[in-house]
C-alpha cells in the first residue's frame, strides 16, 4: 500500500523578554537552582500573576509575521493537572481565545518550489520548570527557575507531508522568530521544542489516520530523525494489519527510536476554564498599527531585496536571508567591499566551511563581518590572490591580527610588477627548454593543456604570489613568440 | 493598652477561640514604635490603633494558616498588601484571627483551630468565615479587624455578633497576599463596632495594586468626609422576593423598625424586584468551589505546608497530604469543583452557574437604574446553635441567601446590627452601586446616629477576666 | 444528574484527595444532594445570556516588562524542610 504521511508541529517558543510572563522574576537561563523563582512563580499562598506587556508584544509581533489574526481579547485560561514542575497545580495558558489565529507561512521545498503551511493558532502560556533525575537519596529535584518564563505555543495545520517538510517548516519558524528579536530560538537550550504529531493514511484518503505525538524533540536533526523513524514504526504495523494507538511518545537519539510515554497517559482531564486572577486581554488597533510599523524586514522580504538590490541568485539570497545574523553579516561585508557576489561567495564558502567545521554560528564567527569585507578588498584590488586569501582568511580566524597587517607580516602581497614577472619567466622557461621546444611543436589544442605546466612553475618559484593572470598573458606570449 | 488587650484576649481564647495566633512580642514592639512616633510629632490614620487581621492575609514573620493544618506552621516571608497598609498606617496588629478553613463556612467550625463561639451566646456560632474578626470585636478585644468575604463572610458575623462589616467592591482592596478561596468573589473588608470607624479601615484598606490584576483603578474618596450627608431624597430600595417571606418573625419585626426608622431620616422607600435571587445560593455554591477547588492545588506538600510522612511515590505524596492537611467541608468543596469543571459537566454546571451570575448582576443593575441602595436582611435569623447544621451542607449553605447575591454582582454590602431576636444581635444590609461605598458608610452612618443598636455589648467580663 | 460513588472516586483521583473507602459512601451522599441543590439552576433557561466571569468586566493591566524580584530563595525555602542544594524533594518522578 502506498501512504500517505501526515505531521502537524506544535512548536514552543520561549520568549526573549527580561522577566517571567506572570511575575517579576529573570528569566536568565542558567542561574543556580530556585534563585529566579519568586513568591508567585513558587505559587505562594496569597501571590497572584500579573501579565507581562513585552509578551504580549512578541506573540502580536510573530502573528503579525504570519499574516494572522490578532485576537481583539485573548483570555488566559487554567489547565489543571498536579506535577512538582508546575506549582500552581495549574498551567496558565490560552484555550478558546488565543492571541494569534490563522497565519500561515511558505517553506521552499527540496525541488525549489514553494509551499504554503497554514498556522492554526499562536497562544501564550507559562512554562514548568525542570525535574532533575539524578540521585537524591531515590528522590527527585525540582528546580523552578524556568517556572513561568513566556512561551508561544504555535500549532500548525496538519499540512506537512514529510520528516523534510517538517524540517523546513520549523527551520522558516525558526529564521521567524529570530528575525523578529522574539526569541533567541536556541534549541539546544529549550529555547525552541517541538512537539511532532505524526500519521499516515492510504493515498488519495480523506480521513487522518490515527497520530501519535512525540513529544520535546529539541533539535533539527532530531526532528527530522524522529519523524522519520516514527514513519517507520506506524508503516510496520499498517503493513502487518495493525492498528495505530493514540499515544504520546518520547524520542531516543542514541537508540534513534522513539518509545511509548505510558506514564503521561492516565486518562488526564484538564478542567480548562478562564482564570479568574486574570482578565481579559484587549488589544487595541493603535497597538496593532504600532507594532506593525516597528517590525523589522521579514526574511520573504529580505530575500526579494537581496535579489533585486545586489543581484544575487534567488537561492544565494535564499540561503543568505535565512536567519537574521547571516542576512545582517552579509549586507556588512557587501557594503564593506561593495561587492555583493564576492561577499556571497566567500561566507557561503570559506566562512560557511570553517564554521561548519567548529560548529560554530555565525554569530560566534572569529572572522568579523568588516574583516571579511576588508579581505574582499584586498583580493579585488589584486593585492591577494584568491588563493592567498584563503591563507589570511585562516588567519584572521586564528584571530592574529587585522587583513592589511596579515598581509604585511606574512609578505602575502601579490606580485603584480610586469617586469619581475617577466624576468620570473624567463628564468622559468630556460630552465626547461626541453618542455619548451614541445610546446612550440605541439598543436595549438594540445598547447593549451600544455600552458598549464609552465603556469604552475612561475607561481612555484613567485610562491604563489604572481598574479595569476599577468603570468598567464606574459607565458603565452612569450610561448608563442 | 496593648498589653492590657492581649491579656484579655488570652484570657477570652478558652471560651471565644477567636485567635488563632497572638503575637505578644511584635505587638508591644509595634506599640511601642508607634508610642515613640508619636513624641516625634508624627501621625498617621491609624497610628498606635490595635487591628486584628483575619488568618486570610499573610503577615511576614507571623504564622498564617487560613484556618487549616495544611498552613498550621506557615510563616510566610511576606506581606499582604492589607496588612503592609495597616503597618504603613501605624497600627498595630494583636494577632491572626480565627476562620473556617480557607474561609469556607458560615458558622467558623470549620476551623483547623477549633470552633469559634459567639460572645453573645457562647452555645451560639459566631458566623463565618470571619467569625475569630466578628467575636473579637464584638467582645472588646480588639476596636477593629479585616476579614474576607467571598459570600457573606464579612457581613454575616458581623450581623451575628452585633457589630459592623463592610463587603467592598469587588476589587476596591487588594487581594495580593489574600489567601484566595474563590478568586473572583473574595474580598477583603473590615469589621468595627460602627461604620464611622469603618469608613476610616476603608480609607486605608482600599485602593490599586499593580500586583493584583483584578484589582480595580478607581479613585479612593475621603469616606470620612460624606458621612454626615442627610439622607433627605435617597431612594432605598425593598426588593420583593426577600421581604415576601418571614423565615423568623421577630428578626423580621425588627427589620421593619429599621426602615421605618430610615424613612424618618427622608429616605425614600422604592418597591424593586431582583428575580434571580433563588438561583444565587445555587450558582455560588459552583462558582466558589469550582475556582477553590484549583486555587487550593497549589497545596501539595512540595514547597511549603503540610506534608504527609514518607510518602511511597508522587501520588501519596499528593493525595494523601491533601486528604490530611484539608478538613471535611474543604475536601467537600474542592470534589464539587471538580465535578463542576470536569468533562461533559462544565456547561451544565459550570457555565450555567456563569450565566446565572450575569442574571443577577442584570438585576441588580435595573434595581440600580431606579434606586441608590438596596436594603435586606443580612440572615435568614439570628446566629444559631453550635453543630445545629453542620450535618446539613445545604442547610448551611441556604444562610447565605441574602449576602451571596451581592457577591455574585460584586457589589458593596454593609452590614450593621439593627435590632435582636432571640436576644441575639440581628443586621440590615445595605447593598450599594458598584464603588459606592461612600454612599452606603453615609446611610449606615445616619443610621447609627439616630439608634444605638451598635453601641449594646455582650456582657464578656467573666470570659475576659484574667485567670489570675 | 446523580453522582455515583465510582464516579466520585475518579474525581477524587483528580483532586488528588484520598478517600478512605469506608467515607466513599457518605461523601457520595453528601455530593449528591449537593449537585441536587444546584441544579435548580437549570430551571432558568440562559441561551441568550454570555456567562460572566469577573463582575467588573474590566481588562487585564499589563505589566512592564522588567525584573523586579532578586533572588529570594533562602526566605522562600525557609519554610520548605525537603530541599537539597536549593532543590525541592519529591518521590522520584518516573518519565
Amino acid at each position: 500500500m502506498q501512504w500517505e504521511v501526515v505531521i502537524g508541529l506544535e512548536v514552543h517558543v520561549q520568549l526573549a523578554t527580561q522577566s517571567k510572563i506572570f511575575s517579576g522574576a529573570s528569566i536568565a537561563f542558567g542561574a543556580e537552582p530556585n534563585t529566579q523563582a519568586c513568591a508567585v512563580d513558587l505559587a505562594m499562598p496569597g501571590m497572584l500573576p500579573v501579565f507581562n506587556e513585552e509578551a504580549l508584544n512578541m506573540a502580536i509581533k510573530f502573528g503579525l509575521a504570519i499574516d494572522a489574526n490578532i485576537n481583539k481579547v485573548s483570555v488566559f485560561d487554567r489547565k489543571n493537572y498536579f506535577y512538582p514542575d508546575l506549582p500552581k497545580g495549574y498551567q496558565i495558558s490560552q484555550l478558546d481565545y488565543p492571541t494569534v489565529e490563522k497565519g500561515h507561512l511558505d517553506i521552499t521545498l527540496e525541488d525549489g518550489s514553494s509551499k504554503r503551511i497554514n498556522v492554526t493558532r499562536a497562544h501564550l502560556e507559562e512554562d514548568a520548570g525542570k525535574s532533575l533525575h539524578e540521585d537524591f537519596h531515590g528522590q527527585t529535584g525540582i528546580d523552578l527557575n524556568r517556572a513561568g518564563t513566556p512561551l508561544l505555543e504555535i500549532v500548525s495545520e496538519p499540512e506537512l507531508r514529510s520528516a523534510k517538510e517538517a524540517v523546513a517548516y520549523l527551520k522558516k519558524l525558526h529564521s521567524i522568530v529570530t528575525y523578529l528579536g522574539i526569541s533567541d530560538g536556541d534549541m539546544s537550550q529549550g529555547s525552541m521544542r517541538c512537539d511532532c504529531n505524526v500519521s499516515l493514511r492510504p493515498f488519495g484518503q480523506q480521513e487522518f489516520g490515527t497520530r501519535t505525538e512525540i513529544k520535546n524533540v529539541n533539535s533539527f536533526r532530531f526532528v527530522e530523525k524522529a519523524i522519520n523513524c516514527e514513519i517507520e514504526r506506524q508503516m510496520d504495523i499498517l503493513e502487518d494489519g495493525g492498528r495505530i494507538i493514540q499515544e504520546t511518545r518520547l524520542y531516543n537519539p542514541d537508540k534513534d527510536e522513539t518509545r511509548s510515554m505510558r506514564s503521561k497517559e492516565h486518562a488526564n482531564d484538564y478542567r480548562y476554564f478562564p482564570d479568574p486572577d486574570l482578565l481579559p486581554v484587549v488589544i487595541q488597533d493603535e497597538t496593532i498599527e504600532r507594532i506593525r510599523q516597528s517590525l523589522p524586514e521579514l526574511p520573504e522580504a529580505k530575500k526579494s531585496r537581496f535579489v533585486s538590490d545586489y543581484g544575487l541568485t534567488d537561492y544565494d539570497a535564499g540561503i543568505l536571508a535565512s536567519t537574521r545574523a547571516q542576512a545582517d553579516y552579509f549586507e556588512t561585508v557587501a557594503k564593506r567591499c561593495d561587492d555583493a557576489k564576492l561577499a556571497a561567495n566567500w561566507i557561503m564558502g570559506e566562512l560557511s566551511k570553517w564554521l561548519n567545521q567548529e560548529n560554530l554560528e555565525i554569530q560566534q564567527s572569529p572572522v568579523t563581518a568588516q574583516q571579511l569585507g576588508d579581505l574582499i578588498l584586498r583580493v579585488k584590488d589584486n593585492t591577494l590572490s584568491g588563493k592567498l586569501g584563503k591563507t589570511v582568511f585562516e588567519s584572521l580566524w586564528q584571530r592574529e591580527g587585522e587583513v592589511d597587517a596579515i598581509i604585511e607580516k606574512k609578505g602575502l602581497k601579490q606580485v603584480t610588477d610586469s617586469s619581475a614577472i617577466e624576468a620570473m619567466i624567463d628564468e622559468v622557461l630556460n630552465a626547461n627548454a626541453a618542455q619548451v621546444e614541445q610546446y612550440r611543436a605541439a598543436e595549438p589544442e594540445k598547447q593549451a593543456k600544455m600552458l598549464g605546466f609552465f603556469v604552475g612553475q612561475a607561481m612555484k618559484a613567485s610562491r604563489g604570489k604572481a598574479n595569476p593572470q599577468q603570468v598567464n598573458e606574459a607565458l603565452t606570449r612569450k610561448l608563442n613568440g | 493598652m496593648t498589653r492590657h488587650l492581649l491579656t484579655k484576649a488570652e484570657a477570652s481564647q478558652p471560651h471565644l477561640n477567636s485567635f488563632i495566633t497572638l503575637c505578644h512580642d511584635q505587638a508591644i514592639s509595634a506599640a511601642r514604635a508607634a508610642d515613640e512616633a508619636r513624641t516625634r510629632g508624627e501621625n498617621s490614620l491609624l497610628l498606635g490603633i490595635p487591628v486584628a487581621h483575619k488568618d486570610a492575609f499573610c503577615t511576614a514573620g507571623i504564622r498564617t494558616t487560613s484556618g487549616s493544618r495544611m498552613l498550621s506552621n506557615f510563616i510566610p516571608p511576606y506581606e499582604s498588601t492589607v496588612s503592609r497598609k495597616f503597618k504603613d498606617a501605624g497600627a498595630v496588629c494583636l494577632g491572626k484571627t480565627n476562620m473556617d478553613e480557607f474561609a469556607m463556612g458560615s458558622s467558623n467550625e470549620n476551623s483547623f483551630f477549633g470552633a469559634v463561639r459567639n460572645p453573645w451566646d457562647l452555645s451560639r456560632v459566631p458566623g463565618g468565615s470571619s467569625g475569630g474578626s466578628a467575636a473579637a470585636v464584638a467582645a472588646g478585644l480588639v476596636p477593629a479587624a479585616t476579614g474576607t468575604d467571598t459570600g457573606g463572610s464579612i457581613r454575616q458575623p458581623a450581623a451575628f455578633c452585633g457589630i459592623s462589616g463592610l463587603k467592598p467592591t469587588y476589587g476596591r482592596v487588594s487581594r495580593l497576599g489574600m489567601i484566595a478561596y474563590a478568586s473572583s468573589l473574595d474580598q477583603g473588608g473590615p469589621l468595627a463596632h460602627t461604620v464611622e470607624d469603618l469608613a476610616l479601615l476603608l480609607k486605608v484598606m482600599a485602593g490599586l495594586d499593580e500586583n493584583d490584576s483584578t484589582s480595580a483603578d478607581a479613585p479612593v474618596p475621603d469616606y470620612a468626609a460624606t458621612l454626615a450627608t442627610p439622607l433627605q431624597g435617597l431612594r432605598i430600595g425593598l426588593p420583593r422576593e426577600v421581604f415576601s417571606e418571614t423565615a423568623h418573625p421577630e428578626a423580621a419585626r425588627a427589620l421593619q423598625a429599621a426602615i421605618a426608622e430610615l424613612e424618618k431620616l427622608g429616605a425614600t422607600l422604592v418597591d424593586i424586584t431582583l428575580p434571580h435571587t433563588a438561583l444565587s445560593v445555587p450558582a455560588y455554591y459552583v462558582i466558589a468551589p469550582a475556582e477553590a477547588s484549583t486555587n487550593l492545588s497549589r497545596f501539595d506538600g512540595v514547597r511549603y505546608g503540610h506534608r504527609c510522612d514518607n510518602p511511597t511515590d508522587l501520588e501519596d505524596l499528593y493525595s494523601r497530604t491533601r486528604a490530611e492537611g484539608f478538613g471535611k467541608e474543604v475536601q467537600r468543596r474542592i470534589l464539587i469543583g471538580t465535578y463542576a469543571l470536569s468533562a461533559g459537566y462544565y456547561d451544565a454546571y459550570y457555565r450555567q452557574a456563569q450565566r446565572i451570575r450575569r442574571l443577577i448582576k442584570n438585576d441588580f443593575v435595573a434595581a440600580f437604574s431606579q434606586v441608590d441602595t438596596i436594603l435586606t436582611p443580612v440572615t435568614p435569623g439570628p446566629a444559631f446553635g453550635l453543630g445545629a447544621k453542620t450535618s446539613d451542607p445545604v442547610a448551611m449553605y441556604l444562610e447565605d441567601i441574602y449576602t451571596v447575591p451581592t457577591s455574585l454582582a460584586g457589589l458593596p454590602g454593609l452590614s450593621i446590627p439593627c435590632g435582636f431576636a432571640e436576644g441575639m444581635p440581628i443586621g440590615m444590609q445595605l447593598i450599594g452601586n458598584y464603588f459606592d461605598e461612600a454612599r452606603l458608610l453615609n446611610l449606615g452612618h445616619q443610621f447609627q446616629l439616630h439608634t444605638d443598636w451598635h453601641t449594646r455589648r455582650p456582657d464578656v467580663t467573666r470570659i475576659t477576666a484574667s485567670a489570675n | 444528574m446523580s453522582i455515583k460513588a465510582d464516579e466520585l472516586a475518579k474525581i477524587a483521583v483528580l483532586a488528588r484527595l484520598k478517600v478512605d473507602p469506608e467515607h466513599l459512601q457518605s461523601l457520595t451522599q453528601d455530593l449528591d444532594q449537593i449537585l441536587h441543590f444546584v441544579e435548580q439552576m437549570n430551571q432558568q433557561n440562559t441561551q441568550s445570556i454570555e456567562p460572566l466571569g469577573n463582575p467588573l468586566e474590566q481588562h487585564q493591566r499589563l505589566r512592564t516588562d522588567c525584573v523586579t524580584e532578586p533572588n529570594q530563595r533562602e526566605a522562600l525555602q525557609s519554610v520548605c524542610n525537603t530541599t537539597e542544594k536549593g532543590l525541592y524533594l519529591v518521590p522520584k518522578v518516573i518519565e
